[in-house]
Parts: C-alpha cells; structure tokens; sequence
C-alpha cells in the first residue's frame, strides 16, 4: 500500500463525484497543467511591467507611446501593471491553483501521509536494483536479536517477518518529509495572504519634516490623500556626509516622537535602520535643503566707509542708515546667475536709493565682495545664512510582514525538505543458505534514491559489523 | 592593486583550464583532463585569494566592507560560484566533460569583469544603501544560485548535443555521459540553484524592507528575480509532476539562465532602485 518509490498516486478527486460545475472546477484546479500555464503567464507578463516604466505621470506616457497608444496601454492598466485586475486575477488563480492542488493530492494520498503503521510487502523489495549484502556465519535468529535493537533506532515502524529461512525486517524513515512540498504550497498562500493583509489594513506614506519642525500628517502614496498619524514627528536635526569620491556616505535624521506635545522617544535614523513606534516604521528615504528665509547683511557706505550689520528676513523691507534707502530681500537661489553666468547659492534682493528706481541685487553667498563690483553707494554682503535641510521620510505601517516573514521561512525549510529528504524504506533480508547466512539491504525511496543508495551501503556494512 | 592583478591573471587561469577541458574532451587525453582540474583548482585558488585580497585592501582604504558591492565584484564572485559548483560535480560524477563549458565560461565572466571599460575594478567605498549586514547574505546567495543555474545551463547544452546523436559511442558526443545522466545532473543543479534563488530572493526582501520599508516593490530587478523562479518553478513541477524529461526540461534550464542573464544585466539597462549596480565608471 504504502509506495515511496512512485511518483504518481492515482488521480483522484477529493469532491464526492457529483458531476456538475463544482466537479469540474475543481478538476481545473487541481490540475498541474493549469499550474504551468500560470507560471508561464506570470513570468511572461511581468516583462512588460519592467520595459514600461511604473506610475509615472500620464504626460510623460504620452509623450514616450503617442496618444493611441497610451489610450490602449491606459485600458489594459500597463502603467501600474502589477496592481492592474488582471494580475491579479492571474496571482489570484495561481493561489487557488497551489490550495486546491495541495487539499486534492494530501486528500488522495492521505493513506500514505498520515498512516501509523504502514504495512511493508517483502515482494516490493525483491526487485530493487538498490541493494547491498553480505555473509554471517551465525544463524538467523542470532542476527536478529543483534539486528533488532540496532535498526529500531536507525529507522522508524521497524517490523520483523519471518521468512522460510530467516526473516524479514522492515523500517523506515522520513514519512514526514512528504509534507516539504505542502509546506512550501502553504509559504506561497502565506505570501500572498500577508500581502493582501498589508495592502487592506496598512499604509505607506511619506512626509518631508524640515529642521526644527514637527509634523503629524503625512502623505499616502498610492492616493496622494493625507493621513493624520497616532503621535507627531520632530527633526532635530539632519545632517548628510560626503566621501572623498563625493559619493553619499550617511544620511541621518535626529527624530523625536511626540505624544501630545511630549518626546516619548528620540533616535538617529540612517538608511538601513528606521525607527519604528506603535507598529508605524519611519525610513530615511531622501532630503533636500530649503530655501532659507533668513541672513545676516553687511551694508558698507561708499561715502563713509562704515559697515552696518543687519539682520534680514526674505520679504521684509529694511530701513538703511545714512539715508541709504530700503532694501528687501527677496529669495535665496540655488543656481542664481548674473549676466549669464553661474554664481551658485546667491540671495537676490531689492535696492531702493531715495527717490531712485528700484534695483535687483545678486548676492552671491560664496563671494562676499560680489556688489562691490556694481559700484553702488551701498555695497552688500551675505556675512551669515544657515543653510536648512528638510529630511524626506518614508512612513509606512504593514500589518501582513509577520505572515509574510511567516511564509519567508516555511518557503526555505519546505524548499529544503522537498528537494534534499525524501521517504526512505529500506529491507534487511536474512537467510540461511547451506552454513552461512546470506543478508542483503535493499531499499527505495520517492526521490533522490542516490541518498538511499548511500544509506543501504552504510547500513549494510554497519549491520556487518555488529557483534 | 595587488587583489586586481590576481584577479586579472586568475581570468588566464580560467581560460587556460578551460583549453585543457576541452583539449581533454576532444582528443580523449586523460593526462590534459586530470592537469585541467589542478589548474581549475589553482584558478579558484586564486580567485578566492583575490577576493580575500580585496577585502583586506578595502579595510586598508578605510572603506571596509565585503567585495561584494558592484558589477567587478559581484563578477568576480560568480566566476568562482561556477567554478567551486563544477568542481564539486566534477568530483561527485567523475566527468569532465562538463568543464569544457564550465571553466570558459567563468574565464568569459572573469574578462568581462578585468578587460570591459565600461567596468571600474577600483575599490569604492559603500553608499549608504548598501551599508547592511544583509548585503553579504543576499549576494552570496544569489550568486550561488545563478552559479548553479549557470552550471545548468551547459549541461542542457551537452543534452541537446549529445540527443543530435545518442547512439554514438566515441568521438566528441560518445564521451558525453548519457542522456539520463546529463537530464538527472541538470534537475539537481537547478533544484539546488532554486534553493539558493529562494534563500536569495528572501534575503533581498527582508533587507528592502528594512532599508526602503517594504519587502517587494515590484522594481525591475526584483521583478526579475521572480521572472526567473516562475521559470524554474515551471521547470520543477513539469518534471516531478508531470515527468516532464529530457529536451523540454533543457530548453526551459536555457530560457531559465537567459532570464537570470537579464535579471544580473539586462536590467541595469532599466530604471529602478537596483542601479547602484550598474556599470559605474
């Protein structure tokens, strides 16, 4: 009954044959054919999500496709492929697939999975190519009070029969490893379940948290709509290191987290370690630097040569001394020119003489004798200006990483037991031939039978040596 | 740098074993074929020392970090996944034919990593990305995987040489082991590369989520990835369910590496978060 060495159980359903659409359905999906064909539709159609760059903006599809085509491309859901209906149908049908498969063969086969005492037939060993023997002076029955003891504890279910001139003995081992391939069926459902999990129950968002400020909603990115978070986020600080190559070498944020008001809890993030609180993870996913809206001005006069420090904010008017005029900072430029060519970080500003017409000045943050070269009445200099960064954070709660993790771990175990066990039975036959005992080991396995070769030569020449 | 010149010399080592093989193979000289193997060995050797090497190098450049971090050094460390996997098969079945592809093409991989232009062999320093304990776990994984899969590949090649004439019991073809075992050996390398492909993919996964903040995010190469285990998911229930054998399962172990090919290459010609692997100057 029990046959490891056969690959192929007879077919049969698990549904009582009621014949109608159930039956049927159930056929399609306990079929492998439906399973290669999912596979193969799988693989192929990912390609496209990969040459078909993923949720960019529709101006950019058309202008890449053409209208037309973006038309069609828009209709099959190609610009977020593996979100589309489609796909998801596909993943869906390969899920039922691997259920139905696994309920319908564990069904069928379950005399041989979850049998207790499995019923040996000394004619099935008779013709095994794998075997192993040797000859013992001592009689039958000595070996089997040594043999007894010794394969009990080498195999599992030992059974003794005696034969015309000796006996029989009987064991096996691995009979679990036949739930490897179910095991890994269950990761591939537990993959799919956590990530529906995280997909109905989580978020993912981002928020950019500029030096000093705090910040309680964040934005989804599949909506774009906002999303209030349990507690507030403060960035203390953000710093970010160069190599000498000028490659990144560290990007950190000083975060804090607020509970109504109070830290509860304060830590450095890098990328590579986020900060997670109440279920909710913070990454260091990007920064960038703000246009700063405040500095410190130094205003010479050309006619008496003093220097007047001001502080400046961008927007305000300032008086200037010695009947100078005003003078309004305007915005801090990144890539400022003058007359064509590049300057770098410069503030640009409104220089307003008395009863004078309005004049734009370029202040160039790294070249504090710039304005002199305009020959003004007033000449201007950037002293001090704190650069600020923002720290771009990526927000996220996945309720379904468990499960998912869960799945990560039975995949490579399942994996493992499928492809390097397998069910071994094995048969010592002893006889007695003339004055010497003829024993022979031979055993068969439902895969890798250069394992249970091994095994029986091992066994043999063990069995050979006891005394 | 010392690490680079071994590597260079250790492509030449590669090649010259592969000549051996081959030279073996096609005149039946057992003497070229047991030298092939004490020269594949002195290649991995070299290749290991090489790697060793570098390492110790980057810790001196104050970068220190695992050479496992771009394109030279991932190529490197699969020119010996081929190796190391071909001489433990070379071992267990006393064939060697099988090196006749296995040894030229690590020489092809190890030259494509020393002699491309497009292919800095400078020891770079880590960005922040990279800077993980998963990074050694992932890359080794998928590299032995790929190495297995890479193994497979020219063994499919020897099947359907040899099934243009089975019955040929000298020459080239007739010192090709049979059809049976080529068939078995290919189910094995493929069954122990999907192992590690798994172990890679996981390892990829949970270290995505503890960089970017999620497991999969369907960027071109982890897409990919999962392009090549459907094939050889494929490839495994074919064969041990529907007993698939033979010329099928040798063309699906080809379009499997070609889409291992693509997920290491082809795809650093896509956008996606995997560019730090690209061809940096």
């Amino acid at each position: 009954m029990t046959s490891p060495g056969k690959d192929h159980v007879p077919r049969m359903t698990a549904q009582p044959a009621s014949g109608g659409i159930t039956d049927a359905l159930w056929k399609l999906f306990a079929s492998i054919k439906l399973t290669l064909v999912l596979l193969l539709s799988l693989a192929v159609t990912s390609i496209i999500g990969t040459l078909i760059p993923q949720n960019a903006e529709p101006a950019a599809y058309v202008a890449a496709y053409g209208e037309p085509l973006f038309r069609f491309f828009w209709v099959l859901g190609l610009f977020d492929m593996y979100h589309s209906w489609w796909f998801q149908v596909l993943i869906i049908l390969l899920c039922a697939n691997v259920v139905v498969c696994s309920v319908d063969r564990i069904s069928s086969n379950r005399k041989i999975l979850l049998v207790r005492r499995p019923h040996f037939q000394a004619a099935r060993f008779s013709n095994l190519p794998d075997r192993a023997g040797f000859e013992d002076a001592r009689p039958p029955a000595a070996l089997q009070a040594l043999y007894a003891p010794y394969f009990s504890r080498k195999a599992r279910a030992v059974q003794v029969e005696p034969s015309a001139d000796g006996f029989r003995m009987f064991g096996e081992n691995g009979r679990w490893t036949r739930f490897g391939v179910y095991t890994v069926h269950l990761s591939v459902v537990l993959l799919l379940v956590g990530g529906l999990i995280g997909s109905l129950f989580g978020f993912d968002g981002y928020v950019s948290v500029p030096e000093g400020d705090t910040v309680q909603q964040i934005t989804l990115r599949n909506s774009g709509e906002r999303l209030r978070l349990p507690f507030a986020i403060r960035c203390d600080d953000f710093s970010v290191s160069f190599y000498e190559t000028g490659a990144p070498k560290e990007f950190r944020s000083s975060l804090s987290i607020l509970e109504n008001g109070q830290p509860v809890l304060q830590k450095d993030i890098i990328v590579n370690d986020p900060l997670r609180y109440r279920g909710i993870s913070i990454f260091q996913s990007s920064y960038g630097s703000l246009p700063s809206d405040e500095a410190v001005l130094s205003f010479t006069s050309r006619s008496t040569g003093l220097v007047y420090s001001r502080q400046a904010r961008v927007g305000a008017e300032i008086p200037l001394p010695e009947n100078l005029g005003t003078f309004r900072l305007r915005e801090l430029r990144h890539d400022a020119q003058f007359r064509g060519h590049p300057v770098g970080d410069a503030f640009i500003g409104t220089l307003t003489p008395p009863g004078g017409a309005p004049e734009e000045i370029v202040l160039p943050v790294r070249f504090p004798t710039f304005d002199r070269m305009r020959r003004g009445e007033v000449a201007i200099a950037v002293d001090e200006f704190k650069e600020r960064h923002y720290t771009g954070l990526q927000v996220n709660q996945d309720p379904g990483v468990e499960v998912v993790y869960v799945g990560f771990v039975l995949m490579i175990l399942g994996c493992y037991v499928t492809f390097f066990m397998s069910h071994q039975q094995v048969c010592i036959e002893v006889e007695r031939k003339g004055a010497r005992t003829q024993v022979t080991v031979s055993g068969t396995a439902n895969k890798n039978k250069a394992a249970v070769e091994r095994r029986i030569r091992r066994l043999a020449g063990a069995l050979a040596g006891l005394k | 740098m010392t690490s680079s010149v071994i590597l260079s010399a250790v492509t030449f080592i590669y090649g010259f074993a592969g000549f051996l093989y081959i030279f073996a193979w096609v005149f039946k000289k057992p003497a070229a074929g047991k030298m092939a193997t004490g020269v594949a060995i002195f290649g991995l050797a070299g290749n290991a020392a090489g790697i060793g090497m570098r390492w110790v190098e980057s810790y001196q450049l104050g970068f220190g970090h695992a050479p496992l971090s771009n394109l030279y050094e991932s190529l490197v460390f699969f020119a010996g996944c081929i190796t190391l996997i071909y001489l433990v098969i070379e071992r267990r079945y006393a064939n060697q034919v099988i090196g006749a592809f296995s040894a030229p093409l690590a020489c092809l991989t190890m030259a494509y990593a020393s002699l491309s232009p497009n292919i800095s062999d400078r020891i770079q320093p880590l960005i922040p990305a990279l800077k993980s304990n998963w990074l050694i776990a992932h890359v080794v994984t998928c590299f032995i995987g790929y190495g297995a899969f890479a193994v497979a590949f020219g063994v499919s090649l020897m099947y359907l040489f040899k099934q243009s004439e089975p019955d040929a019991a000298s020459g080239m073809i007739g010192r090709l082991p049979t059809l049976e075992a080529l068939d078995e050996l290919t189910h094995q390398l493929i069954v122990f590369g999907f192992l590690f492909l798994c172990v890679g993919i996981i390892t990829g996964a949970v270290w995505a989520n503890s960089a970017w903040g999620r497991y999969w995010g369907w960027d071109p190469k982890e897409t990919w990835s999962l392009i090549t285990w459907f094939v050889y998911a494929t490839l495994l229930h074919a064969r041990m369910t529907r007993g698939w054998r033979g010329r099928r399962i040798a063309y699906l172990s080809i379009i499997g590496f070609a889409a291992v090919m693509f997920t290491y290459f082809g795809v650093n010609l896509l956008p996606g978060l995997h560019s730090y692997q690209a061809m940096s100057k």
